[in-house]
């Protein structure tokens, strides 16, 4: 069909518009750099405009966007849709009371917070970032959404890095 | 004019759905908190399309959003308009190449740096951001693109202190705001 060779056009346009660099942040990781798709305004659109048509229909009623890449396209998808959006932060960066919840890295630990009180347990949620790559972020994010009582309806990501098996 | 009218209301509910959060980061900050604005749909809306009807006919190629409450006003902005998005970010955030600019903090100073390459010098920028105190975070911004060779068409923020005289520390270039806290 013409709409599917559209959007594989799309779709790969947006694959060749993400620069890979190497050794960053330390050797032996390809870093999968989006900033490259944002600096091309039609590829960054369609990635939205692609988020946004499957999810304009599914009552979504909040956006959480993972800090700090999740929430360059985790905002436009919010506006978009008219849900309400949530940003959700590295350790003492929201002001006020929130939830803490800690998940692993390579090496130690990180937190990710979310403000009490943002999010109602009749909320539906969709999670965004901007890559998956062990799930250890994603999921910690929906932990935090869901011991607010909301339902994760889906996580949405540009890209995953299926090799680390989430 | 109505439309003058419709364009207070706007305003008026955006500034009552930010919240102060007293004592943070530090005791004595009255911190404006932008999340409750954009757990409110129309209000978040508002906001963009207000940055947005300013901005659409003034030939913008460049959105740059300051890490990371930038991000979230700045990317909506550069979608609708059509212009490239950059994200200035804290030191050893971006991958490859970057240009640093060191500015002072009320103790100490930060450093906020942009790739190298993301900005042409026929490009007219805008430099987004939650909020404006002192002006040397925004400063910093325009010092990147400048020494980029970019033009720094407007800055534009959500909230400005104007006690902390933020406007006068930017290089001469226009603050567009939507609401004061005083």
């Amino acid at each position: 069909m013409a709409a599917c060779k559209e959007k594989d056009a799309k779709l790969e346009a947006i694959a060749s518009s993400i620069r890979v660099v190497p050794n960053f942040p330390k050797p032996g990781i390809m870093f999968q750099d989006i900033t490259t798709l944002l600096l091309n305004p039609k590829a960054f659109r369609n990635v939205v405009e692609l988020f946004v048509d499957r999810y304009i229909d599914k009552g979504i009623s909040v956006v959480a966007g993972v800090e700090a890449r999740g929430f360059i396209f985790g905002a436009p998808i919010a506006l978009a849709i008219g849900a309400k959006f949530i940003p959700l932060r590295k350790p003492r960066k929201l002001p006020g009371e929130v939830i803490s919840e800690k998940y692993d890295l390579e090496y130690g630990t990180d937190c990710l917070e979310m403000h009490i009180g943002a999010v109602q347990p009749e909320d539906r949620a969709l999670v965004v970032d901007d890559l998956i790559a062990t799930g250890g972020t994603l999921c910690a994010a929906i932990n935090l959404l869901e011991r607010a009582g909301a339902e994760v309806v889906e996580c949405a990501c540009v890209i995953e890095l299926p090799e680390l098996k989430v």
